[in-house]
């Protein structure tokens, strides 16, 4: 079998048309959409993602906050946004008196290789964030 | 970076003699989200079916841990009633008193789901059924040919190419561990049957019809390439 | 009613913290994406998600068409006393699920 009919089993994934996908400045746009327009310091956010992902459709994505979640200590919020997707914004978690740690685990949809960016909001005012890196692979879904 | 490095191994052909699941040609996080039930998308379907079993079939089966346990392992099977071979989704759909269920619906799916999860874990064991031969060896005879635009056999990618990768993914061995398996790609469940159409059609050739007996034979044929191999449904797949 | 798989324990110590996992059975159809014949499909999302405990909020969520289909969440709460945790799911087309868990605190 030759590299080249291996590859014709190899087809088109289903891209969206660059016009449907957000930018860089799109996804500024919305963390400081979140942030009020304070522009987040790297550190106490610890975000983990494959940087090697085999398929888009279902990523899991864990965020780690490093916080007491003390009365007057706590996180108010987290963010995640992405650059290549149609839309900037990911999911947002606000958290409450009942609330455990800073965390969330879940899992999300990435339509190409790109940027991610996970923002903590602390009861102090501060912003917090971290980013990651991620490689999607062509899944060689063979099915025409 | 360790990350990467425990990837190229996978890039390297198969040994001929080792079996591998598709689990194993999996990158890590997917083979995680199938160890784990709370994440595993499957478990929805699996659920639905035990609702399902509740209303419909417990009344003659009982629990299905005890009634099922072992049953998918040993599928396909002879059916006597049609005097043809017969898996587990279709014996379960042909089945007296219990609702008509149509191919891939979700209810066959899940039902086909939870039946085959009581087998989780025990190895695949195709009946000794000398009536079962002929199919078998007709689904050999599919499994070698080959077909479509692309002009390919099952066996030029999933023996000769396996461990190999086509495009992004690892070409698996093609082993029917996981049936009705959660596939990423399909963003839900679906059977090995839907599994053999996509193969189909990516070469370019025209899938059977759900349902066909020659599905079956290759069925046949690769439950019994796969003995002794442990069921893994539901199964996670990219 | 979609079928949900929640992992909760069902009981706990004061000042445990506990983690909730959830899955809900939803396509998560994104408003994005072409069908066969070039139709975008409308959008059909879950858009938030609660968690209550003992009537006050663990936390909120809201989602976008980014997350996955069969939306996976998972999150933690501090046990205090036993009471009801209720986990609430709204969406398009009018989608609005409720389930609840009895949390015992010895
Ligand atoms: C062009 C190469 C190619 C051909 C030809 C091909 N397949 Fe596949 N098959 C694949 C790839 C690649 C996958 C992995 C799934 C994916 O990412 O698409 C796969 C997956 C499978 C699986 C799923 C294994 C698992 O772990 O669940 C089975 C079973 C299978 N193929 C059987 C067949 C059969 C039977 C035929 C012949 C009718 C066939 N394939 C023809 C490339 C091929
Ligand atoms: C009216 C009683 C009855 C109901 C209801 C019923 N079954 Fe059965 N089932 C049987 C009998 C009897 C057999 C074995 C005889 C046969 O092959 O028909 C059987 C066989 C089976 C087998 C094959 C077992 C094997 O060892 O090969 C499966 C699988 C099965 N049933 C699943 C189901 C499911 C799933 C439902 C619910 C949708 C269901 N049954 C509802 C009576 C019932």
């Amino acid at each position: 079998m030759t590299p080249r009919r291996l590859l014709l089993a190899a087809p088109a994934l289903l891209l969206l048309p660059p016009a449907a996908r957000a930018s860089q400045e799109e996804m500024e746009a919305a963390m400081r959409a979140f942030t009020g327009g304070v522009t987040p310091r790297p550190g106490r956010v610890s975000m983990e993602i494959s940087p090697l992902v085999e398929n888009g459709n279902t990523v899991p994505l864990s965020v780690l906050v490093d916080s007491p979640m003390s009365e007057t200590d706590r996180v108010r919020a987290i963010a995640v946004f992405n650059q290549r997707n149609p839309q900037p914004h990911v999911i947002t978690m606000r958290f409450g008196p009942r609330a455990g740690r800073a965390v969330l685990a879940t899992h999300i949809r990435l339509a190409t290789s790109q940027t991610l960016l996970a923002v903590a909001a602390m009861a102090d005012g501060s912003y917090w964030s971290d980013s990651a890196q991620v490689v999607v692979t062509l899944a060689a879904c063979v099915e025409g | 970076m360790r990350f990467l490095l425990a990837l190229l191994p996978l890039c390297l052909p198969a040994a001929a003699a080792e079996r591998r699941s598709g689990f194993d040609d999996m990158a890590p996080q997917t083979q995680a989200m199938q160890r784990d039930d709370s994440a595993n998308p499957g478990m929805l379907w699996v659920l639905e079916g035990e609702a399902l079993w509740a209303r419909g079939c417990a009344s003659c089966h009982g629990d299905a841990a005890l009634s099922m346990r072992g049953v998918a392992a040993r599928y396909p099977a002879w059916d006597a009633a049609t005097g043809a071979p017969i898996d587990l989704a279709g014996r379960i759909a042909q089945h007296q008193g219990a609702p008509r269920l149509a191919r891939e619906s979700q209810g066959l799916l899940a039902l086909t789901a939870f039946v085959a999860h009581q087998s989780r874990g025990l190895p695949i064991n195709p009946p000794e059924d000398a009536r079962l031969a002929p199919a078998r060896a007709r689904g050999a005879a599919l499994y070698t040919q080959r077909r479509g635009q692309l002009d390919l056999s099952c066996a030029q990618c999933h023996d000769d190419h396996a461990g190999r990768r086509l495009a992004g993914s690892t070409i698996p061995q093609a082993h029917p561990t996981g049936y009705p398996l959660y596939r990423l790609e399909w963003q839900g469940l679906g059977s090995l049957q839907r599994r053999l159409r996509g193969c189909m059609t990516g070469v370019r050739a025209e899938p059977f019809a759900y349902g066909a007996a020659e599905y079956v034979e290759i069925e046949l044929f690769l439950a019994r390439r796969a003995a002794g191999m442990a069921l893994e449904t539901p199964a996670v797949r990219p | 009613m979609a079928r949900v798989l929640l992992n909760i324990p069902a009981r706990a110590y004061p000042g445990d913290i506990l983690v909730i996992r959830t899955l809900i059975q939803h396509v998560m159809e994104t408003g994005y994406r072409p069908d066969a014949d070039g139709v975008v499909a409308p959008r059909d999302i879950l858009r938030r998600f609660t968690c209550t405990y003992d009537g006050e909020v663990v936390m909120e969520a809201d989602f976008s068409p980014a997350i996955a289909a069969n939306p996976y969440l998972t999150f933690t709460l501090t046990a205090t006393r036993t009471g009801t945790i209720t986990l609430r799911w709204q969406g398009d087309n009018g989608f609005d699920q409720t389930e609840t868990r009895e949390l015992v605190v010895v």
